[in-house]
């Protein structure tokens, strides 16, 4: 189990946003995140990495408290990709590069530009690599992002809708990639995703989010069409299409 | 490809190794000319110890601290502005603009009238004596600090985020520029010319002691600054991917900006205000060289030593023996240059 979380809630001033979440993860997990917009998928990731103080609840990694580890020794264990992106006058190698920062003292090692390079390549960065990062499209400076959290090499991945400016090749790519790594490496990924094909086809297992709560937590068992119509409020079917299930709204 | 982004790197260094030699440059020209010209080989031999006593006297005692106060005064506010920048996420921000600048004013008007240690004299040259100098520069530095502690507290305590913190820089200045102008309004003046003598920046006032408590305080917050390159780095990435990498975003915020306000409290006690470095400095070179503070940081202090080190140049030696005030200088020969580099963008490449 490398990821553990027990009993997590966390409020804005005047409004509850998550209430009493559990979950775990084990090594190798792909974990989507399920919910409509304004559920708190986002604030979840936020505690998970203490971006926010979440006002209950434990978040342990690897059987450490989140919030006795020190930022750096924590960087070194969750990776996390925001939801929105600034595009500081840097260069996509610079940008990747900056992944390494847990493990950089005074300067960057050759191990450091070596797994750049080698991110880089597994992204397909790699002539992008003195471009500037505004001078990239929206789906170009994601697979960046998304570089720099692998350059990071945590063992637990968040990333808030890694996907949601990529093309249909990119989606799919970018995935494959993620559970590619999940799996080689035996770390976890925690992604939201509103695309529910692309997360029946990614993922193992899900997280439905509704008012707060978790409303259903599994394997692709929990993708029903009875619980997908109780959280996004839309009938849908749910279909085997060549072997694999696609996610119809009806 | 690894090759494409060693030439990129060696690009940066090529850059920062010419602003050293033109620093180098016009040193030796500015410790050459003045009122006594000496070509560059008598100052050479006068700076290794050798050659005729007056040139000696004159390279050691006058020109070489005026000129190291500039290289230091020019570093430690221009690599101050480039972190406050940084730090608060605002292009804006500088010594200047956190009303530091003003709360040196205050704090020297405040102790040549109030603590009466300034008068004036009837000689053409100098016509301001101020009788304890040690004081005005205590009060200064004193009224700085008191500025950067109460942005802090409100940045720390009262949630003023980052970006309102240039607001609240903005404010706090006006309120000390109102003391001032109460201050001065009650005052004689001769006593009030003291005062606005005192403000007009001038590198004359270092000696040997000042400048070598200068470089010592610049020198090791560049040291400082350098080693947390990496976090400024990624601070500019925004705040949240920041605490990802592992920065201590309020930690590093708070450290950061105490230390340049500390660096811009020394020079100016020590120097009187000397505008414009902090703002523009580390923009040029952000235009020339780009936003990684790896060659950033030094850039920006070497740019900062060769404008305000031209500039002095210019003022001591375009109409001599008057010497013009140097922030003037640095204003009409960096405003410019600044505005052409505005026009034409980054240079990417
Ligand atoms: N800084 C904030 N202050 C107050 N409320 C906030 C703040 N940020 C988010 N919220 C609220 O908290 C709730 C959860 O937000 P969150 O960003 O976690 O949603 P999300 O599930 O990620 O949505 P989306 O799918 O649109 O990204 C929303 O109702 C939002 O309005
Ligand atoms: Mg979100």
């Amino acid at each position: 189990m490398i990821l553990d979380i027990k009993g997590l809630a966390f409020n804005y001033p005047g409004r509850s946003v998550l209430q009493d979440i559990n979950f775990r993860v084990e090594k190798g997990d792909f974990l989507a995140i399920l919910g409509t917009n304004g559920v708190g998928k986002t604030t979840m990731l936020k505690c998970i990495n203490r971006i926010l103080k979440p006002c209950e609840g434990v978040v342990l990694v690897e059987n450490e408290d989140v919030y006795k580890l020190s930022r750096i020794d924590l960087a070194k264990r969750i990776g996390y990709v925001s939801q929105r992106q600034e595009t500081p006058c840097y260069t996509v190698f610079d940008a990747v590069l900056l992944g390494r920062k847990p493990y950089i003292k005074w300067d960057v090692s050759d191990q450091d530009i070596e797994i750049t390079n080698q991110v880089m390549e597994l992204l397909e960065l790699t002539d992008y690599s003195l471009r500037y990062l505004d001078e990239l499209s929206g789906g170009e400076l994601q697979k960046v992002v998304i570089a720099r959290a692998l350059a990071q090499e945590p063992d637990v991945l968040l990333f808030d809708e890694p996907t949601s400016s990529l093309d249909l090749k990119n989606q799919f790519e970018v995935l494959k990639l993620i559970n590619k790594v999940v799996k080689s490496k035996q770390v976890a990924a925690i992604v939201t995703m509103h695309d529910l094909n692309l997360a029946v086809r990614f993922a193992e297992k899900f997280l439905m989010l509704k008012d707060g709560a978790i409303f259903a937590a599994g394997g692709l068992e929990v993708i029903t069409p009875a619980n997908v119509e109780s959280v996004y409020s839309i009938p849908v079917s749910v279909e085997q299409f060549g072997g694999v299930p696609v996610v119809l709204p009806i | 490809m690894k090759k494409d982004y060693a030439a990129y790197t060696t690009r940066k260094k090529l850059i920062i190794l010419l602003l050293m030699a033109a620093t180098l440059a016009v040193a030796l020209y500015a410790i050459a000319r003045g009122s006594m010209n000496f070509s560059i080989s008598e100052v050479v031999l006068a700076l290794i110890g050798q050659g005729d006593p007056t040139s000696h006297a004159v390279v050691r005692n006058i020109r070489l601290p005026r000129v190291l106060a500039g290289i230091l005064a020019g570093a430690g506010l221009s690599v101050a502005g480039c972190v406050m920048q940084n730090n608060l996420r605002n292009p804006l921000a500088s010594p200047f603009t956190l009303g530091l600048s003003h709360a040196a004013a205050f704090g020297a008007t405040f102790a040549i009238v109030v603590l009466g240690v300034g008068t004036i004299q009837n000689s053409s040259t100098d016509a301001v004596i101020i009788n304890n100098p040690y004081l005005v520069t205590t009060s200064a530095f004193i009224w700085v600090m008191v500025a950067t502690v109460t942005i802090l507290i409100l940045a720390k305590f009262r949630g003023v985020s980052p970006e309102a913190m240039v607001l609240a820089g903005i404010a706090l200045g006006s309120l000390f520029t109102a003391g001032t102008t109460i201050i001065q309004y009650f005052t004689p003046d001769v006593q009030v010319a003291a005062t606005i003598f005192w403000t007009f920046g001038d590198l004359g006032r270092a000696s040997w002691k000042e400048v070598w408590i200068m470089a010592a305080v610049v020198v090791l917050v560049l040291i400082y600054f350098l080693f947390k390159r990496w976090d400024y780095n990624a601070l500019d990435s925004g705040e949240e991917t920041a605490k990802g990498l592992g920065v201590n975003v309020e930690r590093v915020r708070m450290a950061g900006m105490f230390t340049a306000a500390l660096t811009v409290a020394v020079l100016t006690s020590f120097l009187g205000i000397i505008g414009f470095v902090g703002l523009v400095g580390p923009h040029m070179m952000r235009r020339i060289i780009g936003g990684d503070h790896r060659f950033l940081i030094p850039a920006s202090a070497l740019c900062g030593s060769l404008l305000l080190l031209a500039s002095d140049t210019v003022a001591r030696t375009i109409v001599s023996p008057v010497v013009l005030p140097v922030g003037a200088i640095t204003s009409f020969m960096g405003a410019p240059l600044f505005l052409y580099l505005l026009t034409r963008g980054y240079q990417k490449r």
